[in-house]
């Protein structure tokens, strides 16, 4: 089960006001490769994973990608909170306007909505393994194209510090799939 | 939020993070013994800054001792504070 504390993982400092921004950070919000779907993606696949290393750094991490997916949200509210219609309107924010108003909503930053699609799990947990090694791959090579496209000196310095808890969870899973691998190798010696 | 409020849960936050992430080293490095001590004293610090945030600005877990009337749900929610430049 799980427990809420009051407190983002990291501070969430906004500079601007700007939706455009906010509809590219939404990428991470509801995107393939983004918070949503790591979180699901980690806490789906604990089930099968075969060493007690393993049960843990998936439970760990998929618990801290739902307080990214917090932190994300949080970036994308604070960018349109005090938005007034004339800064939203012919930006790319307008089109999620016509439906979420300024409430966030997880789809990513083209308006295609979070799907489990976006996710797998197997009960091999060396495939799930190496997914989870591309995902955070490819979730930091998201934010560096969000750093890139970022604008605002706060949002930016909360997109470093998620580009590199991404850097640290590939590292975790790294370990993880050789745990695996040496319990897979030993379970054949008899 | 007050100056002093905002030092303290930044405090707060500095701790949780520094022990989340030895937590997860920890889960893939179980027998490391200095990593451990260092999560141990995480450990103390947090729960001893959270009790000390907890009585003087209010819970932050809707588990934890509450005041009359039920201060958890008091305002800011952590999407609505204004955190100084880091």
């Amino acid at each position: 089960m799980w427990i809420y504390e009051k407190k983002l993982q990291y501070p969430v400092q906004v500079d601007t006001c700007n939706p455009t921004l906010a509809a590219m950070i939404l990428e991470q919000f509801g995107g393939g490769d983004g918070e949503l779907g790591a979180a699901i993606r980690y806490l789906t696949q604990r089930y099968v994973m075969p060493t007690k290393e393993a049960k843990g750094i998936l439970t760990d991490i998929g618990t801290e990608e739902l307080a990214h997916w917090e932190m994300v949200g949080t970036i994308v509210w604070k960018l349109v909170e005090k938005a007034p219609l004339s800064k939203i309107k012919g930006t790319p924010f307008e089109s999620h306007f016509a439906s979420h108003g300024r409430s966030p909503f997880p789809h990513d930053a083209s308006g295609v909505p979070w799907t489990a699609t976006f996710i797998q799990s197997k009960e091999d947990p060396i495939a799930n393994l190496y997914e989870n090694m591309a995902a955070e791959q490819k979730a930091r090579a998201t934010y560096e194209a969000l750093i890139k496209l970022s604008d605002d000196p706060g949002v930016t310095d909360t997109l470093k510090f998620l580009r590199e808890r991404e850097v640290v969870h590939f590292q975790r899973f790294g370990e993880t799939l050789r745990i695996v691998e040496e319990y897979n190798d030993h379970k054949k010696v008899y | 939020m007050s100056p002093n409020q905002m030092k303290m849960l930044k405090e707060l936050m500095e701790i949780s993070f520094c022990l989340l992430d030895i937590t997860l080293f920890l889960d893939t490095h179980p027998n490391d013994e200095k990593a451990l001590r260092l999560h141990n004293t995480f450990a103390l610090q947090c729960q001893e800054l959270e009790k000390q945030y907890s009585m003087e600005y209010g819970p932050i877990k809707s588990t934890s001792l509450s005041k009359y009337p039920w201060e958890y749900i008091n305002e800011p929610w952590p999407w609505e504070i204004d955190y100084p430049k880091c």
